[in-house]
């Protein structure tokens, strides 16, 4: 029984050594690596990445894909500040921001149940949408100046800044709503046997619409975090946020085909990708096109891993899938 | 035997189907059944395939609505539009294959849904505590935070009737819950579905395996062709007479029937083409001999789930044999595969032929060249001229019915479609074809033309394996019969033996006898 405890949560393990080991690699080759600020900054640098992740970790539990993140940061980013160019108090201008990625996100979802479309289909349509309305916003650049922005993107929990803060509070109401609210519970079960969850009468159709709200939620707020982080609107942010996050998430240990994972293993899959960036900053000399390689040779040493798991728990007797369990 | 606590009383029953009926398009998979379900008591829906049980079950748990009829559950009509409405009004079903959430807790498997709360959010104490209770209530004791998929599918069954009993279930449906379980654990279900029973539980147990069902029903209701054939107290109806039920034969007529006779037994001189020895897999069949020779026809007869087709699929290599071995011309063999049995020339016309042998939009002619391909090779193609003639051939030799060999092959009548499977794999010259219900689901004449191929390919020394639901079929058709009950080969019928009494018999028989 020991055995098998550890081996459900092997993908986490090991996600977490590899972090380890390239933090504590990094830390000893160059100086002033480990130190607050170099981590703070992997938080504040990667904020925005790491709320998309979050929403993209539920879409993927349920067993679905975003691939509209991305071009919603883009989009709720100039949006803003549009809206604030246009003399509009930050404070409404956020709030729509956020009503419009969540219904957005609810728009989505609804199709995907009600038409029974494909997720990777609809996202995709969603994806050149937003995308594409990003740009009707505004094809340039939009600052943002106003007191308050001001005020809000300088504030800071003693070393936290707003950024990593957002990150952080977004992080523990995930992990909270995935293991203690039965809508979470849900998004596991459609994800582990859709057709079993339909039978034990969960509300599948309805859990389905909201994980693509919620992810619309966190892309929307990503959106916003942009917004602090670099005092501009700009249609282009977040181009290809989406695969980053989806290589976060299943870095992180998530199963790609939904029902395994931690919301907690998507952190440290942001951090990793994060410390791989700050150490070619690091290096200096390398391009930054080194992340790129790095990510991919990760992403697809997870997915072998995954795959070992799944064959040996399948000898284990029963044929089923890694047998990673979702609660800690 | 045990059904002797049938309990009657004046009361409405739990669960009254009257004359509910389910069309399909072009099928009436229910014609007007009737249906009682009794407090305490244990209830088996008997029938072959096609006969309406799983359309019956559906109905009532929601999964399906019917189309007339009506259903009365304690006195009141009700009319379920999803499984989770028949689920809070009471009734409450474990399914064949366990429904349940693999990689999730046992414990939430349980309470998913319906997970106690405090203060907003999720009580796991509460679940795992009363999780371990309800299993204890049925004789289990186990690691309740552990992910379901660690623990065998008996217990993963258990999980799902502690889940079904504790939504406070007045009727449970267990479909075919025994078929992956063994001898003992089947032994420890039936303890827990007596006392469930007895605390006045509504039980309705579908299950091809008879045995089980005479050891745990106090009733039968017999179904055929989407019609209530009778209900029955099991104590009171003999084994062959529900054989008879459900394959809807007159007992009387069949024994004064017995002087017809198989075909003539083939010359011994003939030497055994193919042996098996022990031959078995686990959840598959029980390990068995067998022999064939060339030039004869060999049928299997059983009831629905007796282990017709898992012995094709054994003796074909779609599923590896844990047991046994197996010999050609005398020379030993392994099959691990389908692709190697056609290497040896050997044959299988499966039995669901519209998902697993038709390719509906490719053409008559691809889809009889297909085998024969594969058995040369992707690389050695075959000439579209070779192809055209190889069809033509066929298509005359069998009398295909088709305008032409270029007509995809779905707008083909179902008996012509058959004719095309079997030249696909004539076209490769089989020394052993396996024929599993190559008769089901069309005409008489092209029954009729089928069974001549059948005796006129044996004649030119093909051997063959005949797996029919028809008796008749196969008493006329074989040489030698091969009866199985419950996944057993329980005894092997030759010439003068082969006659529908004997083999109904054979079927009908107790394990124990």
């Amino acid at each position: 029984m020991k055995f098998r405890l550890s081996r459900t949560r092997v993908p986490l393990l090991a996600t977490s050594a590899v972090f380890a080991l390239f933090y504590t690699g990094a830390c000893m080759r160059y100086d002033g690596f480990f130190s607050w600020t170099v981590f703070v900054n992997l938080l504040h640098d990667n904020a925005f990445l790491g709320l998309a992740a979050i929403g993209m970790t539920f879409v993927i539990l349920a067993g679905g894909i975003d691939l509209s993140v991305g071009a919603l940061v883009g989009f709720t980013s100039t949006f803003i500040a549009r809206l604030i160019a246009h003399q509009l108090h930050p404070l409404p201008a956020i709030l729509i921001a956020l009503v419009i990625g969540t219904g957005f996100g609810a728009g989505m979802g609804a199709l995907i149940r009600f038409a029974a479309l494909p997720p990777f289909l609809v996202t995709l349509a969603g994806m050149f949408f937003m995308r594409g309305l990003g740009f009707a916003v505004s094809l340039e650049t939009i600052p943002i100046k106003h007191p308050f922005y001001e005020a809000i993107s300088e504030f800071s929990l003693r070393v936290f800044p707003v950024t990593a803060l957002l990150f952080l509070v977004a992080l523990i109401a995930a992990v909270y709503v995935a293991h203690y609210t039965p809508f979470g519970r849900a998004v596991y079960a459609i994800g582990g046997n859709e057709q079993s969850a339909l039978l034990m009468a969960l509300p599948v159709g309805r859990a389905k619409v909201r994980v693509y709200a919620l992810s619309g939620f966190c892309s929307a707020l990503a959106g916003v975090t942009y917004t602090f982080y670099t005092s501009s609107g700009n249609a282009t942010a977040g181009t290809m946020l989406e695969l980053d996050a989806i290589a976060a998430v299943v870095i992180g240990g998530t199963l790609l085909s939904g029902g395994v994972g931690y919301v907690f293993g998507t952190l440290i899959g942001v951090l990793i990708l994060g410390v791989i960036q700050t150490i070619i900053t690091f290096e200096g000399t390398l391009s930054s096109w080194w992340t790129k390689i790095a990510i991919g040779l990760l992403l697809l040493g997870f997915i072998l891993l995954q795959r070992f798991l799944q064959s040996s728990a399948g000898r284990g007797g029963l044929g089923v899938a890694n047998p990673a369990m979702a609660r800690p | 035997m045990n059904s002797a606590s049938v309990i009657s009383t004046d009361e409405a029953p739990l669960l009254a189907v009257r004359g509910v009926t389910k069309i399909f398009p072009g099928v009436r998979a229910l014609d007007g059944v009737d249906f009682t379900l009794r407090r305490g008591e244990i209830h088996a829906l008997m029938g072959e395939n096609g006969a309406g049980k799983s359309t019956l079950i559906k109905v009532l748990t929601g999964a399906d609505r019917r189309d007339g009829g009506e259903i009365l559950f304690d006195g009141c009509s009700i009319d379920p539009r999803s499984p989770a409405e028949a689920q809070r009004l009471g009734i409450s079903t474990v399914y064949q294959e366990v429904n349940l959430i693999p990689f999730l807790s046992v414990a939430e498997n349980i309470y998913l849904g319906r997970q106690p709360m405090k203060f907003g959010r999720i009580d796991w104490k509460q679940i795992n505590l009363r999780a371990a209770a309800a299993l204890k209530r049925l004789d289990v004791e186990m690691e309740v935070t552990q992910p379901l998929n660690s623990y065998s599918p008996a217990v993963q069954q258990m999980v799902a009737i502690a889940r079904a009993l504790d939504i406070r279930a007045k009727v449970l449906v267990l479909d075919e819950p025994t078929s992956s379980l063994d001898a003992n654990e089947v032994g420890h279900l039936f303890a827990v579905l007596r006392r469930l029973k007895a605390e006045g539980l509504g039980i309705i147990f579908v299950s091809h395996f008879l045995d089980q069902v005479y050891a745990v029903s106090d009733r039968f209701t017999v179904l055929r062709n989407g019609k209530l054939i009778g209900e029955h107290e099991a104590a009171k109806l003999p084994r062959l007479e529900l054989v008879a039920k459900m394959i809807g034969k007159d007992l009387k007529a069949v024994e004064e029937m017995s002087a017809r006779r198989g075909a003539e037994p083939v010359r011994t001189a003939h030497h055994p083409f193919l042996r098996v020895i022990g031959l078995g897999r686990r959840g598959s069949m029980t390990p068995f001999d067998l022999t064939i020779r060339a030039g004869e026809v060999v049928g299997l007869a059983g009831l629905l789930g007796s282990g017709r087709t898992e012995t094709a699929r054994l003796l074909f290599g779609i599923d590896r044999a844990e047991a046994g071995r197996m010999e050609i011309d005398g020379k030993l063999v392994t099959l691990t595969s389908p692709r190697g049995a056609i290497g040896r020339r050997f044959g299988f016309c499966p039995e669901d032929r519209k998902t697993q042998a038709v390719i509906p939009d490719l053409s008559v002619r691809e889809n009889i060249v297909l085998a024969l391909q594969a058995s040369k090779g992707w690389l050695r193609k075959i000439s579209t001229q070779q192809q055209q003639e190889l069809a033509e051939n066929y298509i005359k030799a069998l009398g295909i019915a088709t305008s032409d060999a270029e007509q995809p092959i779905k707008l083909l009548s179902g008996g012509n479609q058959q004719k095309a499977i079997l030249a696909r794999w004539l076209a490769s010259h089989p020394r052993f074809l396996i024929l599993d219900e190559p008769t089901r689901g069309i005409d008489i004449g092209a029954k009729a033309e089928i069974e001549k191929l059948i005796a006129r390919l044996c004649s030119e020394g093909m051997a063959i394996l005949f797996i029919s639901s028809e008796l008749e079929e196969v008493v006329r058709d074989s040489h030698r019969v091969v009866v199985l009950r419950d996944r057993k080969k329980v005894c092997e019928l030759t010439g003068d033996q082969i006659d529908l009494p004997s083999i109904m018999q054979a079927i009908a028989a107790r394990a124990d006898e």
